[in-house]
């Protein structure tokens, strides 16, 4: 169930209409879980959908409280008994996960309910916007700024430099880190090496760690620190400020490994790279962020200089 | 004081219903129609001091419903569900003082039932020997007893809850850590 995987739909999409008479079940079809078929005040919406599943936006028990409801549906092509062990096992081993996290402390849903003979995992609704979203969110707005300034330049100079606009490099260009503004986005991805380096110290590794599986969560009354305080879910997406909240823990395991801690790294920079390619050379920061968390932690990037030579695969041979 | 709670996701066919009482004084009574398996007594009678919060106690309830209408309870009924550890921790004991009742009505057409929440609310009345209170947060939060909680959900070695100095995020945070835990328990 990779949320991930899904680069664009910000968009929710409305969940599909029950149908009173459902035709037979494809590998295609996606049937709404039974919980979903009884009443409620707000229809839910599909968020997400993967291959293991979907995620939908509902309530959870009471009209005001939201939840993310994962549900991993049986698979039609797979034999009945080892589909349901298998089900089961995925959505105990990502609630078991959460659990843990959440005892130490690290930021991620909280979990609601469990269903594991529906496949159906009940999570906190975690408010703000993907990490993803706010970068490309920076960059656009750094972009449209330079564009700005370069039409003023171009205007109050000679117009004769149009056409040969030399200006155009400086608008595209990639982040620098001592450039003006970049400060908040730094900070940004410090505190995205910290969240992991809190998750990897609790003993759990991600499995799949993009900027679309970490959430930047309006700070919450009582944790923001004295100098964050965007309490809004627009002012965090701007000023880059709030919490970093993990999300989706559909490939994640229990261990302390330094190398699958490093690939976790090793993913979260590569994934890093292809989604926001004008800031991919500011993931050292990420890093930096990253080795002040626990004590093993420069053993990690030590170990990530190994991976980034080899892959993420580990080597069949020696 | 009987209040009748919609719940999400649930079948009009269930429908909850509520009460709190302080200071009861007939706890002994109300857990040995439990233990009899008296039927006019089919609820969950809860100690207090146990529940959080409503979300708390309500999806404590949920899940019970869910499970009564997958078929696949382990207990006698319901209302038993609601406290899969009834009877012992949650349920009511004789030394009990504040309880939160549950009751949950289900009709349906192969069983339909004709009881209504003004039936329950006169029973209750009758029997429980107690000051009715509302089934509010505040109410709730007086009424827990948070050494019990911790023991019960070993919170103990959870450090970071113990480093959240507001009070309010505190009790969020330990609220959530014991909804967590609740809907782990027995899988």
């Amino acid at each position: 169930m990779t949320a991930a995987a899904t680069t664009t739909a910000p968009q929710p999409i409305p969940a599909p209409v029950p149908d009173p008479s459902p035709p037979e079940p494809s590998i295609h079809d996606f049937p709404l879980p039974s919980a979903l078929l009884h009443p409620s005040s707000e229809p839910p919406t599909l968020i997400t959908q993967g291959a293991e599943g979907r995620v939908y936006r509902t309530t959870w028990v009471d009209a005001g409280r939201e939840c993310a409801l994962k549900h991993r549906p049986a698979k039609p092509y797979r034999h009945p008994v080892l589909d349901a062990r298998l089900t089961r096992h995925r959505i105990l081993s990502e609630a078991r996960i959460l659990q843990k996290c959440r005892r130490e402390g690290v930021a991620v849903p909280a979990l609601y309910g469990v269903d594991e003979a529906a496949g159906l995992l009940a999570l906190e609704w975690i408010p703000g916007a993907p990490v993803r979203v706010c970068v490309n969110g920076w960059i656009a707005r750094r972009k449209e700024r330079r564009r700005r300034l370069a039409d003023g330049a171009v205007g109050d100079e000679s117009k004769a430099q149009e056409g040969q606009d030399n200006s155009e490099p400086a608008v595209v260009a990639e982040v620098t880190a001592d450039e003006e503004g970049a400060d908040v986005l730094m900070d940004l991805l410090r505190r995205m090496g910290e969240a992991v380096g809190r998750l990897h110290k609790s003993g759990v590794v991600h499995g799949d760690l993009t900027t679309s599986n970490l959430m930047l969560r309006p700070w919450e009354k009582g944790k923001a620190p004295s100098n964050g305080h965007a309490e809004t879910e627009q002012a965090a997406e701007e000023s880059l400020d709030g919490e970093i909240v993990i999300i989706d823990f559909g490939l994640a395991s229990q261990g302390t490994a330094d190398e699958d801690r490093a690939v976790d790294l090793y993913v979260l920079e590569r994934a890093f790279g292809s989604t926001h390619p004008k800031a991919e050379g500011l993931f050292p920061v990420v890093l930096d962020g990253y080795r002040g968390t626990f004590k093993g932690a420069p053993v990690v990037l030590k170990k990530l200089e190994d991976v980034r030579m080899r892959g993420r695969k580990r080597s069949m041979l020696g | 004081m009987l209040e009748t709670v919609t719940l999400e996701h649930v079948p009009t066919s269930h429908s909850v219903h509520v009460a709190v009482f302080r200071n009861v004084t007939n706890a002994e009574f109300l857990q040995s129609q439990l233990l009899s398996r008296n039927a006019d007594f089919e609820y969950a009678f809860i100690d207090a001091s146990t529940v959080i919060s409503r979300f708390h106690l309500l999806s404590a309830v949920y899940k019970a419903i869910t499970v009564e209408l997958s078929g696949s309870m382990k207990t006698p009924n319901v209302h038993s569900e609601i406290i899969s550890e009834a009877y012992r921790r949650y349920g009511i004991q004789p030394s009990t003082k504040d309880v939160v009742v549950v009751k949950v009505l289900i009709s349906r057409d192969d069983a339909p039932s004709t009881a209504t929440s003004e039936d329950v609310a006169k029973h209750l009345e009758t029997h429980v020997q107690g000051d009715p209170a509302p089934f509010s947060d505040d109410e709730l939060a007086r009424l827990t007893d948070w050494s019990k909680l911790r023991k019960y959900h070993k919170l103990n070695g959870v450090n970071y809850v113990e480093g959240i100095k507001d009070e309010q995020t505190k009790k969020r945070e330990l609220e959530l850590l014991v909804v967590s835990a609740m809907s782990l328990r027995g899988l």
